[in-house]
């Protein structure tokens, strides 16, 4: 590999030599193939608009800055999808903190839950995606591996019970931890959220978490327009960018608004109990005091905001 | 890229300054790697159009998005941050020609001792590449940067691996360019400018094979992974594959230029080897003992990674493969006769080197997701675009190791010189 016969001097006597030329010409080609070779990067140009590309992180945002970013989403949304969508920027309420809870002996895994989340968080059609995932477990037994989470008959089936298992909003969430940008935090009521404009799309948030409760947008989600959910938030149920991370919100944009999450309105068992943890009459509440509840994966430390009990 | 002009004759009594002699050093190198013989043009011309065809795959994968890999969300994690583990510890496997050097003022290895930290270069940039092409916003690349983005340090352990990836190349930047500059000006390096250099590069090579092991190890939810043998393990395997790379080139350098490869050098790298893959053998065997003698739930990874589970077997063929390498690459190098014979050791050296690659990506990344972490069963296999976009960051990675040296060799002979 090395040269034989190196360059001397007196090579470079004339001011053109012969392979002077060759390496020029080389290197033009080389450059050439270089600039055909990544050419596809230029549809992606024309998808991301400059004002995206220079934003913010979701915090660093002000008042105005982030009724102008909301504006232009609206925009995008209605040039993308022809659909007129209303996104805002739902604030924590002082005071709240919420939780959630499952009677796992009413719950029939009907998955009616996995729909609603489907639809009510505008998830790509494509993949079926959703922020819940049903096991269905063999009685007498806490443990996954006997679990299913594919099963396909009529339920209950005999001899099982259902565990349904989405974010747990945990109060030391390792997802939080692992992010190296600060796409993803915890907010003042306990909800764990990320900033889809921000995320670098790593990936390390969901290796973390011990709970399968973060989705990666492997491609532009694919939402038709008259099935999109238009009333959005700018943290929770807005059409995902392609590349970035999402996942269970609890609905923000509907509790931090009194309502309730989509998957607790569309249960038909009223196995779900959701509320404030911090106000002493609340439903979730009464459970804490009143069941045995336990939490998922307790010796990992992550401390669940969400609480499984039996009747 | 032109040909530097002939640098005017310098008057003896008046040294230039280095605003004048830099510039035209780093020409020279140029120059000098774009120099070579035609078997040197179509090695680099074949590297180029492998990475190639890497670039296009990637930005293909940018435009229509990560769907084009095997990867889901059970599996997040495949080929791209399997080869970013392994070489890392190839970049890290470099510093063994160091310490031999410097440390131990072993003659021999002083001569070869920059092959090490050239490697050290190509790696690294692979690495860095590798990262990329995992993001699936790569176009956010800024959102990182100290200042400009929001840098969760010292939190996130991926930002403490930023900082020492980049370190280890600045560090070997450093001490490459060092010693080949003052080469050119014919000058002796002075060792204050580079020998407390070299002694952190030491420290720092351990420090980015340990920050990576951490990233995996330090997640509770893997049980695979959350193991505190993981960042020796990575030590002493990527103890084997560097020196088992690098004497290789040496193979390669002695058999087709004429560059002189002191035998010594080699045999010390065997000597390295040969007890760092017993090492790495003995704590994977702990490692396995500790898991299967406990059983448990929490050993379905292991279970699927040796011997399947519920029926799913993708990672059993990988992992006996690797494990067959690593002891046959073994017995080989405790073998006296067997490393007298160039042939057989540069067999055992591709031997550990592969059986190292597999057990820690296919062996060791991708199982660390199988079962999920709710216990489902999603098996990986890599994709076209993924093999497409790795085979490239391997040429590209290949092809600056190979210009680096050919620019380097001459300039450290003396036969490059400043005017």
């Amino acid at each position: 590999m090395s040269d034989k016969n190196p360059s001397s001097p007196a090579a470079g006597d004339r001011p053109v030599s012969r392979r002077t030329l060759a390496k020029g010409i080389g290197t033009t080609l080389g450059l050439g193939a270089f600039a055909a070779a990544v050419s596809p990067l230029m549809r992606r140009t024309s998808e991301v608009s400059a004002a995206e590309f220079m934003q913010q992180h979701y915090k660093d945002l002000s008042e105005d800055e982030r009724a102008e970013v909301i504006r232009r989403l609206e925009a995008e949304a209605l040039e993308q999808s022809g659909r007129e969508v209303t996104i805002r920027d739902q604030a924590p309420i002082p005071g709240t903190k919420f939780g959630y809870a499952i009677n796992l002996s009413l719950c029939n895994g009907n998955g009616k839950c996995v729909e609603a989340c489907h639809r009510e968080n505008n998830h790509d059609r494509d993949t079926n995606q959703s922020y819940i995932r049903v096991l269905e477990m063999q009685r007498g037994s806490m443990d996954m591996e006997k679990g299913n989470t594919t099963y396909d008959h009529t339920v209950p089936a005999e001899d099982k019970f259902y565990l349904p298992v989405q974010c747990q909003q945990c109060d030391n969430p390792p997802c939080v931890d692992v992010c190296p940008v600060e796409a993803t935090w915890k907010e003042q009521d306990g909800i764990v959220v990320v900033d889809y404009n921000w995320c670098i799309g790593c990936r390390y948030c969901e290796a973390a978490c011990p709970y399968h409760a973060r989705r990666f947008n492997w491609k532009a989600p694919n939402v038709p327009a008259e099935e999109i959910n238009p009333d959005q938030g700018y943290l929770s149920n807005r059409v995902r960018p392609q590349g970035v991370m999402e996942k269970c919100h609890f609905c923000l944009h509907r509790t931090r608004e009194g309502k309730l999450p989509a998957c607790l309105e569309a249960c038909p068992t009223g196995a779900r109990i959701f509320g404030n943890l911090l106000d002493p009459d609340s439903d979730i509440r009464w459970v804490l005091a009143n069941k045995q509840v336990l939490v998922l994966k307790e010796e990992l430390g992550t401390v669940p905001s969400f609480f499984y009990f039996f009747d | 890229m032109t040909e530097a002009s002939p640098p005017a004759p310098l008057p003896d009594d008046r040294p230039s300054s280095h605003f004048v002699t830099y510039p035209r050093f780093l020409l020279r190198l140029v120059r000098l790697a774009t120099d070579g013989s035609p078997a040197y043009y179509v090695w680099m011309t074949v590297l180029t159009a492998i990475s190639l065809v890497g670039a296009n795959a990637w930005a293909t994968q940018v435009a229509d998005g990560m769907i084009l890999t095997s990867m889901t969300d059970h599996v997040s994690w495949g080929l791209y941050i399997a080869n970013f583990t392994f070489i890392v510890g190839l970049a890290a496997g470099g510093v063994m020609m160091v310490i031999p050097a410097y440390l131990y003022r072993n003659r021999a290895m002083h001569d070869v001792v920059i092959l090490g930290e050239l490697l050290a270069i190509a790696a690294i940039v692979m690495c860095l590449l590798f990262v990329t092409v995992d993001l699936g916003r790569p176009d956010r690349f800024w959102h990182m940067m100290p200042g400009l983005g929001r840098f969760n340090w010292p939190i996130s352990m991926l930002t403490w691996d930023v900082i020492v990836l980049n370190g280890y190349l600045l560090i070997n930047l450093h001490i490459c360019g060092y010693l080949l500059y003052t080469r050119f000006l014919g000058r002796k390096p002075e060792l204050r400018f580079y020998r407390p250099i070299v002694f952190l590069s030491v420290f720092w090579a351990v420090s980015i094979h340990t920050v990576t092991a951490f990233l995996y190890s330090g997640l509770g939810g893997r049980p695979l992974w959350n193991s505190a043998l993981l960042a020796p393990r990575f030590l002493a395997s990527a103890f084997v594959a560097g020196p088992a790379f690098i004497i290789v080139t040496m193979y390669v350098l002695r058999r087709l230029t004429d560059v002189r490869i002191d035998i010594k050098a080699v045999n010390t790298l065997v000597q390295i080897v040969r007890v760092t893959i017993l090492i790495n053998l003995l704590m994977v065997v702990s490692e396995l003992f500790t898991e299967f003698y406990a059983g448990g739930s929490h050993i379905s990874s292991a279970r699927y990674l040796f011997f399947g589970l519920h029926g799913h077997d993708g990672l059993v063929p990988w992992i006996w493969t690797a494990i067959g390498l690593n002891v046959v690459a073994a017995v080989m190098f405790l073998h006296p006769r067997v490393m007298q014979h160039p042939g057989l050791v540069s067999a055992a050296c591709v031997f550990a080197f592969v059986g190292v690659w597999i057990e820690k990506g296919m062996g060791l990344i991708v199982p660390g997701f199988i079962p999920s972490t709710l216990h489902e069963i999603v098996e990986y296999s890599p994709s076209l675009t993924e093999w497409k976009v790795t085979a490239g960051i391997w040429a590209f990675g290949l092809l600056i190791f190979t210009a680096m040296i050919q620019a380097a060799v001459p300039i450290l002979r003396g036969q490059e010189r400043a005017a």
